[in-house]
C-alpha cells in the first residue's frame, strides 16, 4: 500500500527531496575524474624534477591551467559526496553528524577555493 | 522453568570477524580507506599549488618536504591510492550498468583492480624517475 500521492511518485524525489542527485553527481564527477586524473599524472611526471621557471610557466598555460581547475571542482564534488556517505555510515549522534556534514562542505570548500585561487593567480597574477 | 533459563545457541548472522575473506569485500573496503586517504590528500595538491603561485621559496620548501624518504612514502602511497580509487570505480561504474555480476567476474574484476594500480604506480613512478635520469 503506497501513501504517497501521485504526485511525490511521479517527481520520484524520495524522502530526502533530492532525488537522485547525489548518485548522479557522485557518478558524473567519477567519470570526469577519470580524465582529469590521467592529465593531472602525465601533468607530474612531465614536471618531475623541473626547476621553479618551467613549472610557473606550465601551470600558466590555459592548456594546463582549464583542466586543472575543472579537476579540482570535478574532484571536490566527489569527495564531498564520498565523505558525506562515510559520515553517514559511521557517525549516528545527531549533534556529531551534523557537525561532521558541515566540516565535511567547510574541508571541500576550503580545498577547492585555495586551488582556484592558486591556479588563478598563476595565470593572471603576473 | 529452568529450561527455559539456558542459553540456546541461536545461529548469528555472519560479520566480518568470521567472515571467510574474499578480495571483492577487501577491494570494498580498500575503495573507501582510499577514498577518504585521497579527500586528507587533497592537502598535497593544494599545497603544492599554493607553493608555485607563493614563489620561489615556497616551492623550494615544498620540494624539501616531498623529497624528504617520509614524504616520497606519501607520494608514492598517495599515486597508488588515487590509481586504486579510479580502477576500483571503473568496476563500479561497470556493475551500475548490471554487467560483470556473476561470482567470477567479480572475482576477475577485483584483481584486476588491485594488479592495474599496483603495476600502473610502479609504470608512473618508473617514468618519471626515468625522465629525471635517475633510472
Amino acid at each position: 500500500m503506497a501513501y504517497r500521492t501521485p504526485l511525490a511518485r511521479v517527481r520520484g524525489l524520495g524522502s530526502a527531496k533530492e532525488g537522485t542527485d547525489h548518485f548522479w553527481m557522485q557518478r558524473l564527477t567519477a567519470a570526469s575524474n577519470l580524465v582529469l586524473v590521467a592529465f593531472l599524472i602525465v601533468l607530474l611526471v612531465r614536471l618531475a624534477g623541473a626547476d621553479y621557471a618551467t613549472v610557473k610557466a606550465t601551470l600558466a598555460r590555459p592548456q594546463n591551467a582549464i583542466p586543472l581547475l575543472l579537476l579540482v571542482l570535478s574532484g571536490v564534488v566527489h569527495m564531498r559526496l564520498g565523505m558525506q556517505t562515510i559520515i553517514e555510515d559511521y557517525v549516528h549522534a545527531p549533534g556529531r553528524r551534523i557537525a561532521a556534514t558541515m566540516l565535511n562542505s567547510f574541508f571541500a570548500a576550503g580545498v577547492a577555493i585555495t586551488c582556484v585561487f592558486a591556479v588563478l593567480k598563476l595565470s593572471f597574477g603576473g | 522453568m529452568a529450561e527455559a533459563e539456558k542459553k540456546v545457541e541461536r545461529p548469528l548472522s555472519p560479520h566480518i570477524s568470521i567472515y571467510s575473506w574474499q578480495i571483492n569485500m577487501l577491494m570494498s573496503i580498500v575503495h573507501r580507506i582510499t577514498g577518504a586517504a585521497l579527500y586528507l590528500g587533497t592537502l598535497l595538491l593544494a599545497a603544492w599549488l599554493v607553493a608555485v603561485a607563493s614563489g620561489e621559496k615556497a616551492f623550494a620548501l615544498v620540494n624539501v618536504l616531498f623529497a624528504h624518504p617520509i614524504g616520497k612514502v606519501v607520494l608514492v602511497g598517495y599515486t597508488w591510492a588515487l590509481l586504486q580509487h579510479l580502477f576500483g570505480g571503473l568496476r563500479h561504474l561497470l556493475w551500475d550498468t548490471g554487467r560483470g555480476l556473476h561470482i567470477w567476474q567479480v572475482n576477475a574484476l577485483s584483481w584486476l583492480t588491485i594488479i592495474a594500480s599496483i603495476a600502473l604506480t610502479l609504470a608512473v613512478w618508473g617514468t618519471g624517475l626515468y625522465l629525471r635520469g635517475v633510472l
